[in-house]
């Protein structure tokens, strides 16, 4: 019986950290419909910030303060990881809303770049680039507006992109010489984030050990998905962004600046990745890769949920993260020890976690077949609307 | 003469290569009541998007109160002052009916963030939206949807309301009941409407008319002088 309630358990932690993943793309894909495949880079972001956080929070003035440094982290993502969504949203996927293959290419390159990014950003390499945004970004507004009417307009946004590009790539190879900004601020190794003295323990309830860090982690999530319904269903914003997912040429002709709500819209779905990125941290050592183990199951979890419902991504992904371990962790031979010899070698063949996900992923297409709007679809009237 | 809310000069629009609307001269005075004729595919309902800025002409003019707004987004627009209830009446169907009326006052100043009161006269206007108001939009029925679209539109106070149709699938009991509301609005508020109809009994309320044929105004003039032949010549699909 203890196994089963520490099985569960544990099962339930992974789930979380999948809840927490997939919030942020059940908010991008799920809502603005945008296939965003640098989402798990996103999370990345997030997890290397709070590294940064740590180790800002290991020496100095702020040492004293480093037991709560992982709650610093948390806005700290949110906010690093957010305003990458933000800068991703209006540079790239603005002008690909509505084109969903190319979208799905340009954030796969985008993936790529960011992963590539953290293995060789140095200071040199980061004033480049931040130069490079902030020119782009502000051409447009510093040059006659007439110029951003024509029909060549778009070739004109091209090259003061490639000219802000080039000025930032001569800027960092300048600045490249000098030894103290050519250093990497992390490698392409993977990062090892300490976690503050209590959250190493565990509590003990008889029958049930739980790890605190994997406790916060719950508590983590349930906060997330709380503040995330809370916006969505309570403030202003929520109500304007529930609105534009749902008509956004009427939504226009209400009065609602649908290109802001597009924007707050990813940069809230982003920043819950980067929040996303800071719980894996507390799971284990985490490196320039981390996205991708994580993107295909997030999707997963938003189209079995069913797209568009929060309640749907939630069960989604507790089902997947605790089937997953129960699998993988091969409980079911200790729960079951009297398990027939055929149904012993399939369980022991599947309890592995990479096998594990097999089984899983295959059970969900079998399950798509028959219900392909996921576990919550959308129901009523309004669906035709 | 009444100051204009409305005036469209020498517009023209183009969906792709296809002209839509040639040189559309087109003006709504404060507090009438403007209705377009035409039959189907005229370019009525384009130039209906083109006022309110889904639509952007290729040439000629936009006017509201003697401003140009052409340059703007529909949400500028909007925030101008000018209503919109559209062909088939686009209701955020997942919103509850309060939701949806909330999001009326989005054209108001400082939008839904300073404004949060539906005025009540919405309810005298329309008393079903009051019953319904914590059921979704997309549940209502079509002419319960056409009295909330119209609600919606009146919550941001607009100087001019465009009508697309808005009797067009609806019951004949509700038809009647839009009627009165549009007339009491114009009589109470003073706002201006520009209507899009087919029902000859709606078109007649209105002060004045502007029959399309082919993308273009071809007659125009008070709806008290509206002939038969004009009638049959433009009313009929």
């Amino acid at each position: 019986m203890d196994l089963l309630y520490d099985t569960l358990f544990n099962g339930l932690a992974i789930g979380s950290v999948l809840v927490l993943a997939a919030l942020g793309l059940a908010v991008v894909f799920g809502l603005m419909g945008v296939i965003n495949m640098a989402h798990g880079e996103l999370m990345m972001l997030g997890a290397y910030t709070t590294f940064v956080v740590q180790n800002l929070f290991k020496d100095g003035p702020l040492e004293a303060l480093f037991p709560v440094y992982i709650l610093v982290a948390i806005p700290v993502a949110f906010v690093v990881s957010g305003l990458a969504g933000l800068l991703l949203e209006k540079t790239v996927i603005r002008r690909l809303y509505g084109r969903p293959l190319e979208t799905l290419l340009a954030t796969w390159g985008v993936s790529l770049i960011l992963q590539q990014f953290v293995r060789s950003v140095s200071s040199a390499f980061a004033i480049g680039l931040v130069l490079a945004v902030v020119l782009g970004l502000l051409i447009p507004r510093l040059t006659p507006p007439r110029l951003w009417q024509q029909r060549w307009t778009p070739l004109l946004g091209v090259g003061s992109w490639i000219g802000s590009g080039a000025v930032g790539i001569g800027v960092a190879s300048a600045l490249g010489g000098v030894r103290v900004l050519d250093q990497p601020w992390f490698s392409a190794r993977n990062i090892d984030v300490t976690a503050p003295q209590w959250l190493r323990g565990s509590i003990d309830l008889g029958a049930l050990n739980m790890p605190t860090a994997r406790l916060f982690i719950i508590a983590l999530t349930a906060i997330a998905l709380a503040a995330v319904i809370w916006f969505l269903q309570k403030s202003v914003w929520g109500v304007r962004i529930r609105a534009v997912t749902q008509n956004r040429s009427m939504s226009d002709c209400l009065g609602i600046p649908t290109e802001t709500v597009d924007a707050l819209t990813f940069l809230v779905g982003s920043g819950l990745a980067g929040v996303a990125g800071v719980a894996v941290t507390l799971l284990g050592s985490v490196g320039p890769n981390l996205g991708g183990n994580y993107i295909v199951d997030c999707f997963m979890v938003v189209v079995l949920g069913g797209v568009g419902k929060l309640v749907g991504t939630v069960v989604a992904a507790l089902g997947i993260g605790v089937l997953s371990y129960i699998v993988g962790s091969g409980s079911l031979l200790l729960v079951w020890p009297a398990m027939p010899p055929a149904l012993n070698e399939l369980v022991t063949f599947f309890a592995t976690t990479s096998m594990a996900k097999v089984l899983v992923f295959a059970l969900i297409v079998v399950f798509l077949q028959f219900r392909p709007a996921g576990l919550f679809p959308q129901k009523g009237r309004f669906v035709e609307a | 003469m009444a100051d204009p809310v409305l005036q469209l000069r020498a517009l023209n629009v183009f969906y792709g290569e296809s002209h839509i609307l040639r040189d559309v001269d087109l003006t709504v005075n404060a507090g009438q009541m403007v209705c377009l004729i035409g039959r189907n595919g005229v370019g009525k309902t384009t130039l209906l998007k083109t006022v309110i800025g889904l639509l952007r002409q290729r040439s000629g003019q936009v006017q509201l109160a003697e401003q140009e707004v052409s340059a703007l987004p529909p949400h500028g627009r909007a925030r101008r002052g000018i209503g919109y209830v559209p062909q088939g009446r686009e209701i955020i169907p997942q919103l509850t009916v309060r939701e949806n009326l909330l999001l009326g006052l989005e054209a108001l100043p400082g939008g839904l963030a300073r404004n949060r009161h539906i005025d009540p006269v919405v309810f005298e206007l329309f008393p079903v939206l009051e019953t319904f108001l914590n059921r979704r939009g997309g549940d209502l029925s079509g002419g319960q949807q056409q009295q909330l679209a119209i609600a919606r539109a009146l919550l941001g106070k607009p100087r001019l309301l465009l009508l697309d149709e808005p009797t067009e699938g609806i019951q004949p009991s509700v038809v009647l009941d839009i009627e009165r509301a549009v007339r009491r609005i114009i009589e109470t508020t003073g706002i201006s409407v520009l209507l899009v109809e087919q029902h000859l009994h709606f078109v007649r309320q209105a002060d004045w008319y502007y029959a399309m044929q082919k993308g273009g105004v071809v007659a125009s003039g008070p709806t008290a002088d509206l002939s038969k032949e004009v009638v049959d010549r433009f009313l009929s699909v």
